[in-house]
């Protein structure tokens, strides 16, 4: 299960991760190419994608017009 | 940023799902959709509007074979340390468990992935043997390690395996007709989304890749079932704030140098080629297989049943669920797991117990 959460320090290949409100976590980011303050995917102690967050706050909105123009059968 | 759990939005894709009116049969290969359908109710939602979902071989636990819990167990019993995830720790094979070992005596430590087993590595003096299950999500966490030469005293037992491939056998060879797949989506923040193009293209099979929330499972169902509904077979993605067509090249590259491609058994399946990961050659120093191959030869001399009466193999191929198995929810729960579907959390029958039917 991989959870996101946002890069508040970098030392070297480590990272301290912030989950959702508090939890803080180190985690191995040499998979990944990070600045503080992005948001990472972060599964078995490794940051597996930075993620983007213009696109999750798109998410919705895209998919809301999707479903009201593109969604069958009016496709 | 990341809460899809909007109920009217929920509402709206399953009324447009119901709107194309079709009896259609998709499969997903990822134990946490599984969990995000059973769990939010998903599973019967989507069967009223005529959307049969079946889970496949997505359960990395699940997946791994008999073989592979003995040549773990035969280590722990030589007295080397094993680092393992939890889960797989009550998987029960023909001479025991984990579990049981540890029981014994045997130094048996959970770890929640490969970085915590080298910090153990560099604690103590004893082998070390870290027991690397699990898909391209966490393959490239073991190359990253290895790329980084670990202490002399680690080594890895290698049971990676990949995805894309194996699709092609499921789709092709799968006793079940399924006509759409959805696509597991950390597996893919690796692989990227183009790597699934041979399957529209050579299979003409209709692809989504989604993430773990409700709606984003919902919307790959959605995008599946309006391809059957077009007769359409392309790869569409739901997931885009984490899956890039390349997918993570830095952590494809990782995997590249340290690995190459094997044929290796799946449960519940025969040998699928090319779907395994061993270690290059370069990394034979690490790797448990050639380090301890005199403790590991046993292990090789005969073949491994499947635990009697457990159905596995048949709920990984997609062609029951888990309540069809004699055993579930009787001989069989999370204290008394007669198979490894129902020790993972990411096992179909621990996923159904635990939600939904214990019986
Ligand atoms: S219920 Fe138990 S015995 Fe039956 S398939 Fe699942 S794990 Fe195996």
């Amino acid at each position: 299960m991989a959870i996101p959460g946002k890069v508040i320090e970098i030392t070297g290949d480590k990272a301290k991760i912030q989950y959702g409100e508090g939890v803080v976590n180190s985690a191995n980011i040499s998979l990944v190419e990070v600045r503080v303050g992005d948001y990472v995917l972060v599964h078995a102690g490794f940051a597996i994608q930075v993620l983007s967050e213009a696109e999750a706050m798109e998410t919705i909105a895209l998919w809301n017009e999707m479903l009201n123009t593109g969604g069958f059968p009016d496709a | 940023m990341f809460e899809l759990r909007d109920r009217a939005m929920a509402e709206k894709i399953i009324s447009k799902i119901r709107d194309m009116d079709q009896q259609i049969r998709i499969m997903h290969v990822c134990g946490t959709h599984q969990d995000t359908l059973v769990k939010h109710g998903l599973i019967d939602m989507l069967t009223q509007v005529g959307v049969e979902v079946r889970q496949g071989p997505g359960c990395p636990v699940c997946v791994t074979t008999p073989q592979e819990i003995e040549e773990t167990l035969a280590l722990a019993r030589a007295g080397k340390t094993i680092a393992i995830f939890g889960d797989m720790l009550k998987v029960p094979s023909e001479s025991g468990s984990l579990l049981k070992e540890k029981g014994k005596g045997a130094d048996v430590r959970i770890v929640y992935g490969i970085n915590e087993a080298i910090e153990l590595a560099e604690k103590i003096e004893n082998d070390v043997v870290f027991i690397a299950v699990g898909f391209e999500t966490t393959a490239p966490a073991t190359a990253s390690i290895l790329l980084g030469k670990p202490p002399k005293n680690f080594s890895v037992l290698c049971c990676h395996r990949t995805i894309p491939e194996a699709l092609r056998i499921l789709v092709t060879s799968g006793k079940v007709e399924i006509q759409g797949l959805l696509e597991p989506g950390h597996v893919s923040v690796i692989t990227g989304s183009k790597m699934y193009d041979f399957l529209s293209k050579d299979y003409k099979i209709p692809q989504a890749i989604a993430g773990f929330e409700p709606l984003d499972v919902l919307m790959g169902v959605y995008l599946l079932a309006r391809q059957i509904k077009n007769g359409e077979a392309k790869v569409e993605n739901a997931y885009t704030r984490a899956v890039s067509p390349e997918g993570n090249l830095k952590a494809q590259a990782a995997m590249a140098n340290v690995f190459e491609p094997c044929d290796v058994k799946w449960r519940g399946f025969p040998v699928l080629p090319g779907t395994g990961l061993k270690l290059r050659p370069e990394y034979a120093k690490w790797d448990a297989r050639k380090k301890y191959s005199d403790i590991l030869a046993p292990v090789y001399t005969r073949e491994y049943d499947e635990p009697p009466g457990c159905k596995c193999g048949d709920v990984l191929r997609g062609e029951i669920e888990p309540q069809d198995c004699p055993l579930f929810g009787k001989v069989c729960n999370p204290s008394n797991p007669v198979g490894p579907c129902m020790v993972s959390f990411e096992g179909g029958c621990a996923i159904e117990y635990k939600y939904r039917r214990k019986s």
